[in-house]
C-alpha cells in the first residue's frame, strides 16, 4: 500500500459504522398462493391445472411455467405420493432443529405432475426408493396454519411401487384409479 | 448510439397494465403475465419461445421480496430453457440491453418488460437506500425532500414559478383522461392545485406522483423480423443514456445536463419532435427535462398524463418508449422522443428517438 492510501499515524483505519437498515412491508403471498395455503389450512392439497399442457402445479404461482401461461383451474390432490428422488441428509444444517440423517425426498402428489420437496420419515432409511409409495403424516388439526408443514413428514404406504415412467402420471385416486 | 451501417431496430408491441394504488395479493407473475399475453397477442406469436432473447427490469426493494425477478420467469414459458437478463433497473434499460443484443447479432427479436409492487413498502423512503451507503443512507433521506430542494433551488432562482409547477399537474391530470391505464385523472386546472396546500414544502402532493402498482412489455425486432411479423412498428433512430456523480453537492440540480448529453448523441435536435414522453416524477423536472431536451411549442408533452399520472416504478420509462411507440402507428406523430430516469434528482437518463417506420 503506497503512503497515500495509509490514514496516517494519528488517525484509525475505521473498518464498521453504524448504518442500520429497517424497512417494513405488508407482505401478501400471491392470488394463487392464497388459494393454496387457504386450502392447506385445511388440511387439503391443491394444484393448478396448466390449461394448454394440462400439467398440474403444487404449489401452484399463477402460471404455467413451461408455457407461460395463467393456471387457474384448481385441482383437489391426495395427501398420497410417489417418491421421484431422495438423498439423506447426514450432516446437520445451522438452524434446523431436524437430527441428522433425515431423508429429504422429492414427492409427486396423486393427481399432480409436479413434484414438491418435504421429509420422509417413519422409515428405514437404506430402503427409501425411486418409486415408493408413501402419505402425509399431518400435525394434530388445531396446529395446521398457513404452511407447508402443518405435513409433519410422509411415512411410506404398503403399496407396490410406481414404475419410474408413471411417477408423476397419476390421477387423484392414487395407482388402483 | 446512431443506426448508420447497422441494422434498423423497431418496437413492434407494447402494453402496460392499468396503474393502481395496490394491486392487492397479485404476485408478480400474477402482474406481469397479463400484459405479456397482450404483446404476443399483438405480434402473433405464443410465448417467449418466438422471440430470441428475454430481458426484464424490476427492484426487489421494492415489494420487499428476495429474487422476485426470478419469479418472474414463471410468466415466459421457459422450456425448453430461454436466452433471458434482468436489470436492477428500469426496463428502459433492459430495452437498452436487448438492443446491444440485437446489435451483436445474437438475437432479431426481445421482449422486454418491466414489473413495480411498490405498494408493500414505504416507497420514498425505500428509495433512500439507492443513496450513498456511508453518507447518505444512513440519514434516510427519502426522494421527496430530495426532489423538494431541488424545486426550491429553482424557484429561488426564478427558474420557475409554481404556477409552472401547478400548469404540468393540470396538463397531465387533463391528458389522463384519455388513458384508460392512468391512476389520476381528471378536469383540474392550475388555480386548484395552487390551492392544496403544500405537502414538502414547496412540493404539494400534486406535484409529486403517485404510488402505482403495475408492469408494461415491450417486443422489439429488427425492422426485417417486423416486417416478416406485417406488424406496425415505430424505428427507433437513436438512444443513449448517461448519468451524473452520487454527490449531489456537486451536480446543477436547476439542469439535467447528461439528458442533455444523452439527447445530442441519440440525436433529438436532428428533426421535428412531435411528441415526447418525459418521465418526471415530479412537477418541476418536467420543466427541467423539456428544457434539457430543447423541447419547443410544436411538441405535445405527455400526452398520456406522463407518471404524474401513475407511476410504476422500474416499468414507467419503458412505458414512455410504449406511449411515444403508440402515437406514432396510430399516426398522429412522425417523430417523437421517450425519456426514462433513475435515481435520485434525475441522477441517471436514457432517451430514445423514435421515427415512423418506411412502409410503417
Amino acid at each position: 500500500m503506497s503512503d497515500e492510501n495509509n490514514v496516517g499515524e494519528d488517525n484509525e483505519t475505521v473498518t464498521g459504522i453504524e448504518a442500520p437498515i429497517y424497512l417494513k412491508y405488508n407482505f401478501t403471498a400471491g392470488a394463487a398462493a392464497s388459494r393454496f395455503l387457504t386450502r392447506i389450512k385445511e388440511g387439503v392439497l391443491t394444484g393448478q391445472r396448466c390449461p394448454r399442457c394440462s400439467q398440474v402445479y403444487i404449489p401452484p404461482r399463477g402460471s404455467c411455467a413451461a408455457c407461460g401461461v395463467p393456471t387457474e383451474e384448481e385441482v383437489e390432490l391426495a395427501d398420497k405420493a410417489t417418491v421421484e428422488s431422495f438423498t439423506i441428509v447426514s450432516i446437520p444444517i445451522p438452524g434446523n432443529p431436524i437430527e441428522p440423517p433425515f431423508v429429504v425426498a422429492n414427492l409427486v402428489p396423486d393427481g399432480a405432475n409436479i413434484s414438491v420437496i418435504h421429509l420422509l420419515s417413519e422409515c428405514d432409511n437404506a430402503e427409501v426408493h425411486i418409486g415408493q409409495r408413501v402419505q402425509a403424516v399431518w400435525k394434530p388439526q388445531e396446529e395446521w396454519g398457513y404452511a407447508l408443514d402443518n405435513i409433519r413428514y410422509f411415512k411410506p404406504l404398503d403399496e407396490p411401487d410406481v414404475p419410474v415412467e408413471r411417477i408423476g402420471k397419476l390421477p387423484v385416486t392414487g395407482l388402483e384409479g | 448510439m446512431g443506426q448508420s451501417n447497422m441494422k434498423e431496430i423497431a418496437i413492434v408491441a407494447y402494453q402496460q397494465s392499468d396503474c393502481v394504488s395496490d394491486a392487492g395479493a397479485a404476485n408478480e407473475v400474477e402482474l406481469i403475465i397479463p400484459v405479456l399475453g397482450k404483446v404476443f397477442e399483438q405480434v402473433g406469436i405464443t410465448n417467449a419461445q418466438d422471440v430470441d432473447f428475454v430481458c426484464s427490469g424490476s427492484c426487489d426493494y421494492l415489494q420487499g421480496a428476495a429474487f422476485a425477478f426470478v419469479m418472474g420467469v414463471d410468466a415466459l414459458g421457459a422450456v425448453p430453457p430461454i436466452k433471458e437478463s434482468h436489470v436492477e433497473m428500469d426496463a428502459a434499460w433492459a430495452l437498452y440491453e436487448s438492443m446491444l443484443k440485437i446489435r451483436m447479432g445474437h438475437a432479431e427479436s426481445a421482449l422486454i418488460y418491466g414489473f413495480g409492487k411498490s405498494s408493500p413498502g414505504e416507497l420514498p423512503n425505500v428509495l433512500s437506500q439507492q443513496l450513498d451507503p456511508y453518507y447518505l443512507a444512513p440519514l434516510w433521506v427519502d426522494t421527496i425532500s430530495l426532489a423538494a430542494m431541488q424545486a426550491r433551488l429553482m424557484l429561488d432562482q426564478g427558474l420557475i414559478t409554481e404556477r409552472d409547477m401547478a400548469e404540468v399537474v393540470a396538463r397531465s391530470r387533463r391528458n389522463a383522461q384519455g388513458n384508460p391505464h392512468a391512476q389520476l385523472g381528471g378536469d383540474v386546472s392550475a388555480e386548484d392545485v395552487l390551492a392544496q396546500q403544500t405537502y414538502v414544502s414547496p412540493l404539494r402532493k400534486a406535484d409529486i406522483c403517485p404510488v402505482s402498482d403495475g408492469a408494461s412489455a415491450v417486443v422489439i425486432a429488427t425492422v426485417e423480423k417486423a416486417r416478416e411479423w406485417g406488424v406496425p412498428y415505430a424505428v427507433i433512430s437513436g438512444i443513449d443514456h448517461c448519468i451524473e456523480t452520487h454527490n449531489l453537492g456537486v451536480r446543477d440540480l436547476t439542469d439535467s445536463i447528461s439528458t442533455r448529453r444523452a439527447a445530442a448523441n441519440a440525436g433529438v435536435g436532428d428533426g421535428r419532435v412531435d411528441v415526447a414522453e418525459l418521465y418526471a416524477p415530479f412537477s418541476h423536472q418536467e420543466i427541467i427535462l423539456s428544457r434539457a431536451l430543447e423541447l419547443g411549442e410544436d411538441t405535445r408533452v405527455n400526452p398520456s398524463g406522463g407518471v404524474l399520472a401513475g407511476n410504476l416504478m422500474m416499468a414507467s420509462g419503458l412505458s414512455r418508449i410504449g406511449e411515444v411507440f403508440n402515437r406514432i402507428v396510430a399516426g398522429e406523430a412522425q417523430r417523437g422522443v421517450a425519456h426514462a430516469t433513475s435515481g435520485p434528482c434525475l441522477q441517471h437518463n436514457l432517451v430514445t428517438v423514435l421515427e415512423k417506420g418506411e412502409t410503417a
